[in-house]
């Protein structure tokens, strides 16, 4: 359903391309873990398919169920069902958690034609959801993101996915900053939604990640563009070679 | 209130919504101002005398002040021989009923949200409503009336009770205190009047809805409310004008006054016609807001949202007179394409151990101006007086401005003032955060603002709030992308 071809893009304003070609499948159903060295593009590849500013697609492709992404409004690419969890989720103050996830559902089924959802249904199931993502009430009613910690804001960004129930998820970095309870709740949170229609893009670091969320597929980005893929026991191999030794030498430090 | 606003903006889109001319005969003073035209306005009010002469008196008084120049605000001279001083539905009498009005003052309220009825939505807010120089009616008074509260239009209580009037009318703003207050004071025509008796909690907040209509006119609308010891009263003030070219004159006046241990919220939603995005046309709104807190413990609470006039020149305020009296300011002053605000709050603690508090917030988008300008002053016998003084300025898009003029007096040394202000951006990343979760750009934009206006939003009466909200994102709509 997300099919990436050869996509080339570059920082608005700058020559150097961040990414240099990559090309990507996830079908429905699928998990994809990317892995690659600091400054290797991952977070330009979730921003560039979510539409944030700054950035130019100087070639490729990106579609999501046949549709072009690339030329959709950033409301438009989540009403079709896109959904990016932060590397770095961001305050809005004055703006109570639970108002902003009503408004954002509401925005959502209104593009889709829907029926926006009831104040009383909505209060059941995000207390539903966030129980079980661990998520307090408290922190609910507290201002987005203001003052939480770093492995509140990262729940809280998977406590807006399972409310938002969208086609692909693209998790950039979602494990940073968790302890070690935290990291289950966030990997059963996403393995709950694992379903035969949805599909996940996961950036990590940690191949820890990938004991509980367990990917079909897994690729190492580096220099913009996919070096090699493998299954689940790449990443084993990487946490035990190094960028380096997985690559080759010219990858050892390719942070630039 | 709310219910009806949403349907207002579905169908406008856009644009001011409240820019529709109601055909109606109406009954126009000549152009000018002159002994004579304030004595025909005299005589169609049916003044007492001693009002006619306190007309009088101001006229002279207006001749010999200036319009004020200290502002942070640009506009053409105003002529003031080219407007007319007294415009009025033509009707014979005021009704007696609710049912007497005429059908199409009735659609104008109608199409503004507000239907003149007692009706279920508004149970809990009467409402008195003014067309250009007149109250044209007023929602439950019998309900009132059973608690012996008075509200009705200043017209009727100047003829009906005229000793609370004239003991109070120009006690807080003077009819010489400044060049605005001065010709509201002589060309007044109507507005409302509250009176809370003693000891008395009145059960429903008390609304005046003020409409301009006629071309080539001004409003200069007087409002008095007296809260008794020991009573409390909340009052709304909401207001939206046709859409014109020319520039409209809207000077009023309020005085609140609050005795021993009484408590006055007043709340504005301010939305007079802006202008387009030249800035052709829109209102031009210099405006006397006064409370004064006579009485012990007595409490005074300014809440607007100012997101109208092409020229907002207002700075409500309170002097605390009794000892242990507070003061409060919550302002939220939006501008956008070509608007100018000048707006803040005074200040003056006299009695011992007075409090005042002020949270103003700013947004300014296009090439719109914004200036936060207020008075603290603590007088030497105001013993123990604190103020804490919070202003927030928020810019959207880089052509716009955000001004901050606090002045700060002290007297006594026993008194502590304190003062924060900060200035800030929409950034980048919140709209994308916002965009990516769904919410359009527009929408976005509502949210972070009304985010950054919550604690004042927090303190409007419910369904004001919902209004004031929406009102945000209307005055908003294409001030980014
Ligand atoms: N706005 C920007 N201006 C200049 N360079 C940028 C900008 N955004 C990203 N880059 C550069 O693009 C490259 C890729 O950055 P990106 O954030 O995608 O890396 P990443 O793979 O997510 O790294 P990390 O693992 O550290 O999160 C880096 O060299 C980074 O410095
Ligand atoms: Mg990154």
């Amino acid at each position: 359903m997300l099919e990436i071809k050869d996509l080339q893009a570059t920082i608005e304003g700058q020559d150097k391309q961040i990414l240099n070609g990559l090309s990507l499948t996830v079908r429905p159903g699928e998990v994809h873990a990317i892995m690659g060295p600091n400054g290797s593009g991952k977070s330009t590849l979730a921003y560039v398919l979510s539409g944030r500013d700054g950035y130019e697609v100087t070639g490729g492709s990106a579609t999501l169920d046949g549709e072009d992404l690339l030329e959709l409004e950033p409301e438009e690419r989540a009403a079709a069902g896109l959904f990016l969890a932060m590397q770095y989720p961001v305050e809005i103050p004055g703006v109570s958690n639970m108002y902003f996830l009503r408004q954002a559902m509401n925005s959502i089924r209104k593009a889709r034609g829907e029926e926006e959802i009831s104040a009383g249904a909505f209060m059941k199931l995000v207390k539903e959801r966030a129980a079980l993502l661990g998520v307090g009430g408290e922190l609910l009613k507290r201002d987005v993101n203001r003052g939480f910690s770093g492995g509140e804001k990262k729940r809280n960004e998977i406590l807006q996915m399972a409310m938002l129930q969208p086609r692909i998820c693209i998790l950039d970095e979602t494990d940073s900053g968790l302890d070690i309870d935290a990291l289950r709740t966030v990997a059963d949170g996403v393995n709950a939604m694992r379903s035969p229609d949805r599909g996940f893009l996961i950036i990590t670091h940690y191949q820890r990640l990938l004991d509980y969320i367990v990917p079909d597929h897994v690729h190492v980005l580096a220099k913009g563009r996919i070096q090699t893929s493998g299954d689940r026991s790449l990443a084993l191999e990487l946490e035990e070679k190094g960028y380096g030794g997985v690559l080759g030498a010219e990858f050892a430090e390719v942070a630039a | 209130m709310a219910t009806a606003l949403e349907t207002v903006r579905e169908y406008t889109g856009g644009e001011y919504k409240y820019g529709f001319v109601t055909d109606i005969e109406a009954d126009i003073a000549p152009k000018g101002l002159s002994e004579d035209v304030i004595r025909l306005i005299s005589a169609k009010k049916q003044d007492p005398d001693w009002l006619t002469e306190m007309r009088l008196a101001a006229y002279k008084r207006w001749q010999t002040m200036t319009e004020p120049t200290w502002q942070k605000v640009d506009y053409e001279p105003i002529d003031y021989q080219a407007i007319s001083y007294y415009a009025a539905p033509k009707i014979k009498e005021r009704p007696k009923s609710l049912d007497e009005i005429d059908p199409e003052i009735r659609r104008t309220y109608e199409k503004l949200g507000i239907p003149i009825k007692e009706q279920e939505i508004l149970a809990g807010v009467a409402v008195d409503y003014v067309f250009d120089s007149v109250s044209v009616a007023t929602t439950f008074r019998k309900k009132l009336h059973e608690l012996g509260i008075i509200f009705c239009s200043i017209s009727e209580a100047i003829q009906d009770h005229p000793e609370l009037v004239r003991k109070y009318l120009g006690s807080v703003v003077p009819a010489g205190d400044n060049f605005f207050a001065a010709l509201n004071a002589a060309v007044f025509t109507d507005g409302s009047f509250v009176y809370i008796p003693k000891g008395v909690r009145c059960p429903m907040e008390l609304s005046t809805y003020f409409r301009i209509n006629e071309k080539g006119t001004g409003q200069f609308e007087r409002t008095l409310i007296i809260a008794d010891e020991g009573s409390y009263v909340s009052y709304l003030e909401g207001c939206t004008a046709p859409q014109r070219d020319e520039n409209q004159l809207h000077a009023a006046v309020v005085e609140l006054i609050a005795l021993d241990d009484a408590e006055i919220k007043y709340s504005t939603v301010q939305n007079w016609y802006p202008g387009d995005s030249e800035g052709k046309g829109g209102i031009y709104n210099f405006v006397t807001k006064r409370g004064a807190c006579r009485g012990k413990n007595s409490k005074i609470s300014w809440t607007q949202v100012e997101t109208g006039s092409a020229i907002t020149w207002k700075y409500p305020s309170c002097i605390l007179q009794g000892d242990n009296s507070v003061g409060e300011f919550y302002s939220v002053a939006v501008t956008n394409n070509r608007q100018q605000a000048d707006t803040g709050t005074k200040m003056i603690h006299i009695g011992k151990n007075t409090r005042s508090r002020i949270v103003a917030k700013g947004i300014s988008a296009g090439t719109s101006d914004s200036t936060y300008r207020g008075l603290v002053k603590v007088l030497k016998s105001a013993e123990g007086a604190r103020n804490y003084t919070q202003c927030d300025s928020m810019l959207i898009g880089d052509k716009c401005g955000a001004h901050t003029v606090p002045y700060i007096e002290v007297r006594n040394r026993s008194a502590k003032c304190e003062h924060e202000a900060t200035t800030s951006k929409i950034s980048d990343d919140q709209l994308f955060y916002c965009r990516q979760r769904g919410i359009s750009e527009e929408d976005a934009v509502a949210l972070i603002v009304n985010g950054f206006c919550r604690e004042v939003m927090d303190e409007l009466p419910m369904e004001f709030a919902v209004e004031a909200r929406k009102l945000l994102a209307i005055s908003l709509e294409h001030s980014v992308g």
